[in-house]
């Protein structure tokens, strides 16, 4: 498999305010492998679009705060220049962000936007760059590709937009694609036409994808492994099959059963009492105990570490530190 | 089978699209196009579609909250669309509505306990003490404590918020409840707080409901009937547990394949529909969904189909089952 194409050691973020100094993400660890779908889940307020702005390095200063390491082909991007980082960006890590309607410029074309990583990081002419473009446009399944380069964001429709965001973010064939909740704005027909578009490419150029996203089916439809976050730390982290079929920390079991299932009807959701606490207001212990079925007194004051399991699963939960393990599991449907 | 609660009869919404140099009418956005469905007391019937399609319009026109371009709405038997605004107004007293936003539908600077003593003051509860009991009493129903009375709505988060909003609708003792994609702006865990609210609340104070979402999932868990909307026209019409078993429509069964399971498992057959939803201001010819159809047939493009029966309960607008 090689080495990872990525690897976050140690990744804490936080933002300076008027309160003082908050956390948002506290400490995690993981790696994408190269040509792999790698799933960030959880709620809002969780961390996993901060942990992805932190990876592009886009954390707005000077209020917040990196740290920790973030190796890219051996390079660590949270110590590096902002020149640095921009010839990195677009060209070798690419971005693909929820609001295709915000995140396309309105006053220039659809050419001018996917030609300028082109002409920024490979130095390409105009015509050349041009070619390409119509060439990508194609690529995503846009119809009549040679006119749709001399039109407006405006001129077209979530999905399409969505589409030439994908062929913007490819078109210097990264070796890591970051979408952040790709499809979450679009409706279920136009999202299942973006999620096998996502497939294909991964499969075609082979360019690794960090998907995060709150949507619990996505996931298992896309990805590999799967990365489960609350608030600022990683709870769990195994491969998708694992994870859906035998989740072992308390919160991934609730989240999972909170889900309505479109298939069969359930009398009653599961579902998870208490809130999503604010960054920041859980000072020690596990972060999920105040909501936890299963809290017992070590939970609130000591932080679990993260246990590996044979299969490779790995989870931050006291109630599998001793063997008493499969409580979690058995008693969460009550 | 008793009269229904809700009946709808050819419900349209035309909005005018104004141009020139005179302002006139150059064409309209039928947002709605002729629905017809009825809700029974007690139960609850879910609308879906995808954006556009009119749900929410149709919601709002129940209510009168958009003024019908033509049709009927009967409420226990009553023509509403024939009410004065004074009358009407007096008649929302039996029907409330759940807002999708629970941030921006809530007014920033009033107390929890002004939000909810306005309803009551409008439908004429004038005793003081009493209003100051049943918002006690409203704030325990859904889930809060009746000391959250005298916060503003920035202090309570999405979920907490939500609840404020059902508690608004609730407090007239309405019989029927349109919520309009009332989890969808919600986290998952909270999501499932508040439907298992809604559904406890329906069954202590039999409420009806008309369940507007695009979560198809959401829609499957909390109704009794489903209704499946394209371009302002309902296209099938059934049982939640039949429409999701065996839908008919290939539009329902497109939309129905497109949904991501959470399940590793499981094994789909998708559907991909190529393409967009047509503008409705322009809608095609014939059955509106015919552009994009995996089965559409020479007919289709001509002719526009009625929702018929095509099995008992079962109604479906569409040329293959005639």
């Amino acid at each position: 498999m090689g080495s990872p194409v990525i690897e976050v050691k140690q990744l804490h973020t936080s933002f300076m305010t008027d309160d003082g100094e908050i956390p948002v993400v506290s400490g995690i660890d993981f790696h994408v492998n190269p040509g792999e779908v790698l799933g960030i889940v959880g709620e809002s307020g969780c961390g996993k679009s901060v942990t992805s702005l932190s990876v592009m390095g886009l954390v707005p200063s000077p209020n917040g705060r990196v740290k920790g390491e973030i190796l890219f082909k051996g390079e660590n991007l949270a110590s590096a220049s902002e020149k640095r980082m921009r010839q990195i960006r677009g060209n070798e890590i690419a971005m693909i962000f929820q609001e295709p309607m915000t995140s396309l410029n309105p006053v220039f074309t659809i050419g001018e936007q996917l030609t300028e990583s082109l002409r920024i990081h490979r130095k390409w002419n105009k015509k050349q760059a041009m070619a390409r473009a119509v060439e990508m446009l194609k690529l995503v399944g846009l119809p009549r590709a040679e006119e749709l380069v001399k039109e407006y964001p405006h001129q077209l429709s979530g999905g399409m937009r969505q589409r030439v965001m994908i062929a913007m973010a490819m078109i210097c064939d990264p070796t890591l694609l970051i979408a952040d909740e790709p499809t979450t704005a679009l409706d279920v027909t136009i999202q299942a036409q973006i999620l096998e578009l996502m497939k294909k490419l991964n499969k075609e150029t082979d360019t690794a994808i960090m998907m995060i996203t709150h949507d619990l089916g996505v996931v298992a439809e896309m990805c590999e492994r799967i990365v489960v976050m609350y608030a600022g730390k990683i709870v769990e982290e195994g491969d998708v099959k694992t994870i859906f079929q035998n989740p072992k920390h308390p919160y991934t079991v609730g989240l999972i059963q909170s889900v309505p299932d479109m298939r069969e009807k359930k009398e009653r959701l599961y579902s998870i009492p208490g809130n999503v606490p604010k960054p920041g207001s859980i000072q020690q212990g596990c972060h999920f105990a105040p909501r936890c079925a299963h809290a017992m007194a070590q939970c609130l004051e000591e932080t679990p570490a993260l246990k590996s399991f044979d299969n490779g699963q790995q989870v931050r939960c006291w109630l599998y530190e001793d063997g008493k393990g499969a409580a979690a599991n058995d008693t969460a449907i009550g | 089978m008793t009269q229904p609660l809700v009946k709808v009869e050819n419900l349209k919404k035309h909005f005018p699209i104004k141009g020139g140099l005179l302002g006139k009418q150059v064409g309209a956005v039928k947002a709605v196009d002729g629905v017809s469905f009825f809700i029974n007391k007690g139960e609850t019937l879910g609308l879906v579609g995808e954006s556009g399609c009119g749900k929410s319009t149709t919601g709002r026109m129940l209510l009168r909250l958009l003024e019908p371009s033509d049709g009927k709405i009967y409420f226990e038997g009553q023509d509403i669309t024939e009410l004065s605004t004074g009358e009407m107004r007096k008649m929302r007293r039996e029907m409330q509505m759940v807002f999708q936003d629970p941030f921006a539908s809530l007014n920033p600077r009033h107390t929890v306990e002004k939000i909810l003593e306005e309803p009551l003051i409008v439908h004429g509860v004038k005793d003081k003490a009493e209003r100051k009991r049943r918002v006690k009493e409203l704030l325990e129903v859904v889930g809060l404590n009746s000391w959250h009375a005298k916060r503003y709505p920035h202090q309570f988060s999405g979920g907490q918020r939500q609840r404020i909003g059902i508690a608004r609708a609730l407090a007239v003792n309405p019989k029927l409840i349109i919520a309009d994609e009332p989890v969808s702006a919600l986290d998952v865990s909270i999501q499932s707080q508040v439907l298992n609210l809604l559904q406890d609340l329906q069954k202590e104070f039999d409420l009806t409901y008309l369940f507007i979402a695009h979560d198809l999932g959401v829609v499957r868990h909390i109704s009794d009937r489903v209704g499946v909307m394209y371009l302002g026209n309902i296209v099938e019409l059934a049982d939640s547990e039949e429409l999701y078993d065996e839908p008919m429509h290939p539009y329902t069964q497109a939309l129905l394949s497109a949904v991501p399971i959470p399940d590793v498992e499981h094994k789909k057959d998708r559907v991909i529909l190529q393409g967009d939803v047509p503008s409705p201001s322009n809608p095609p010819k014939g059955c509106p969904f015919h552009t994009r159809c995996p089965q559409a047939f020479d007919t289709c493009a001509t002719v526009k189909p009625v929702l018929q029966e095509a099995k008992p309960g079962h109604y479906v607008a569409c040329h293959l089952y005639e």
